[in-house]
């Protein structure tokens, strides 16, 4: 028992609230905000060091036995990725101080990305089939309200596609945890586990873990489903676009990761060729759009789809390279995706447009913020020193062991493709003639914009470089993904 | 009893998906409320209907309503009431300012080329 566990999720939660009051008040919004996130980053980063030193942590909600009451599960997957939630949500809200504008700081932007991080978090730590489906409720009703918030036209006409689509991927989650508790007779994710070891996967499990795929891959937007992605993420202003584009596809990934590792692994030959295929694809229809767009927002969210595309490739390896690969590339890529959006925020700010036929030679006037775009750019395609690089290694290393040359292969292409969409915009936006400025720049907007995405592209470097240091918690994070006994254990064994 | 259930969810998830498929934003509302009434009834079903006495435990019981569906049919219908409720607020907001409820008039956008 250890309530410490729940202080990540609890503390956004009860800011939350106190930001619901005020509401007119910007300064106390604001500093609320930070010393909420900055409260909530000790926590969780105290929450690792625990998970790393004593193993996973459980609380079992009300003290009932373990398979009976909800259980909220603290192991190195879920801890890092909330902390790395909580740093990104710091490093944005620290951004939109200067774009989000101030209607929107007055109209509870502030409690809509404290309850967002509520849910992520929550999702992330739940050990509950149906308590993950609230915190996915929790974290799309605040997500309705930042992607609708400020009623421009085209955020509400995008709103209401984003809405019906998530409903409806709802009641596909209600409709397979039905059928999953019809099966197994329990909710409890480490009880589940082992129920469906028990019965040895008969094929309707199978058919629930195709469901869940469908479910989640509406979330995570792999191949079939990311058709609403592009239009919807192009729609609220681009600290919100970061928020989002950085965390929620996440969410729906670490779903598919927790399910297709705990659950359903005694058919591999189906469900996880399955997800190899659709990760294919969707690695293949993203690199399609990056390359398609000269919309600037447009080839860093297909970027999105690529990102999901090749962690789930590492997912469905099932072998501890693939899964290792998957998990430092998940976090890579939530800080590198905040990065750029932040990146191209500025950008759209100092040019007035997100047309990148209208740029061009910002590298004169901007030297500062071409080389930070350059070296994120990079990162993101995962040339060497960089962050995406370990990831991306471990991932094909991976594919290489379970025996998908091929498949391996175009993941490497994938990666050149990544590095020419976003060379493009470097080279559209910051070299030749001088092009579109906006005249609205002011220099100190603009540098109080440049300080925190600096700082997250400096961040990302040192994820990179440290990668030796981050290895243990890694490792740690890839043995519980690898062998679901060890959640079980924590689980069945802690809650007595 | 599970027969009749399954036609009537089938019934229901049959009428919300040609709601939703239609061009009026109201209709595709009230799919999605049908949609989430079927998933919950079919929450019920699959909990199965062995027993008629309420769900309550005591030692020696054997005839008794598995609570759990119950409780998780609860937790829907409350989200499923707040999500309809948000997106009804949301399609009349839209309505006044795009000046339509048809959905193929709001794709594509103008501030794109």
């Amino acid at each position: 028992m250890n309530n410490f566990l729940l202080l990540p999720i609890i503390i956004p939660f009860f800011f939350a609230m106190i930001l619901m009051f005020g509401q007119k008040n910007i300064a106390y919004q604001r500093v609320t905000t930070l010393l909420g996130l900055i409260i909530s980053i000790i926590c969780a980063a105290g929450l690792v060091m625990n998970v790393h030193e004593n193993g996973p942590q459980t609380v079992t909600l009300g003290n009932w036995p373990a398979p009976f009451g909800i259980t909220m599960m603290g192991d190195m997957v879920s801890s890092l990725l909330m902390l790395t939630t909580l740093v990104l949500a710091f490093f944005i809200v620290w951004y939109g101080f200067e774009s989000i504008g101030r209607k929107r700081e007055q109209f509870f932007y502030y409690p809509g990305v404290m309850f967002i991080i509520t849910g992520v978090n929550g999702a992330f730590t739940t050990g509950d089939i149906f308590n993950l489906f609230v915190f996915f409720e929790v974290l799309l009703m605040a997500s309705y309200l930042l992607i609708v918030l400020g009623g421009e036209k085209a955020q509400l006409r995008e709103s209401i596609k984003y809405i019906l689509v998530n409903v409806i991927s709802s009641a596909l989650f209600v409709i397979t945890v039905a059928f999953l508790y019809s099966v197994v007779g329990t909710l409890n994710m480490a009880d589940i586990s082992l129920q469906i070891a028990e019965i040895n996967q008969p094929g309707i499990i199978t058919v629930i873990a195709v469901l869940f795929l469908l479910v989640f891959g509406m979330k995570a937007a792999i191949f079939p489903l990311y058709f609403w992605l592009p239009g919807s993420y192009a729609a609220p202003p681009i600290p919100v676009l970061a928020l989002f584009g950085a965390l929620l596809t996440k969410v729906g990934v670490y779903a598919i990761t927790r399910t297709y590792t705990l659950f359903f692994t005694h058919d591999l030959g189906y469900t996880h060729q399955l997800l190899l295929i659709l990760a294919v694809l969707t690695i293949i229809a993203g690199c399609i759009g990056a390359l398609a767009h000269f919309d600037v927002k447009q080839i860093i969210i297909y970027n999105i789809v690529i990102a999901v595309g090749v962690i789930l490739f590492g997912v469905a390896q099932m072998n501890e390279a693939g899964l290792e690969g998957a998990f430092v590339y998940l976090i890579h890529d939530m800080i590198i995706k905040a990065a750029l959006f932040m990146l191209i925020g500025i950008v759209i700010y100092v040019t007035g447009t997100t047309n990148l036929r209208k740029m061009g030679g910002l590298i004169q006037t901007y030297p500062a913020l071409g080389w930070f775009f350059l070296i994120a750019g990079l990162g993101l395609a995962g040339v060497p020193p960089l962050s995406g690089f370990i990831g991306k290694l471990l991932i094909i290393q991976g594919g290489f062991e379970a025996g998908n040359i091929w498949s391996s292969i175009l993941i490497l292409a994938s990666s050149i493709v990544v590095l020419l969409s976003v060379m493009r915009i470097f080279i559209y936006a910051f070299w030749g003639e001088e092009g579109q400025l906006s005249n609205e720049v002011q220099k100190k907007t603009y540098n109080r914009l440049f300080i925190p995405t600096a700082l997250l592209v400096v961040l990302s470097i040192f994820y990179g470089i440290g990668t030796e240091w981050l290895m243990p918690f890694m490792g740690d994070a890839a043995k519980i993904l690898l062998d679901p006994s060890i959640y079980t254990d924590a689980v069945m064994k802690g809650g007595e | 009893m599970e027969i009749v259930m399954a036609f009537v969810c089938g019934f229901l998830f049959m009428a919300a998906i040609y709601l939703i498929l239609s061009r009026s934003l109201l209709r595709i509302i009230i799919g999605t409320g049908l949609l989430s009434h079927g998933a919950h009834l079919l929450i019920l079903t699959m909990g199965s209907f062995k027993g008629s006495a309420p769900p309550v435990l005591k030692d020696g019981v054997t005839d008794f309503a598995d609570p759990l569906p119950q409780a998780l049919i609860l937790t829907a219908i409350v989200i499923s009431f707040g999500v309809t409720a948000f997106f009804l607020v949301l399609a009349y907001r839209a309505y006044h300012e795009l000046k339509t409820d048809d959905m193929t008039l709001m794709k594509g956008s103008e501030d794109h080329e």
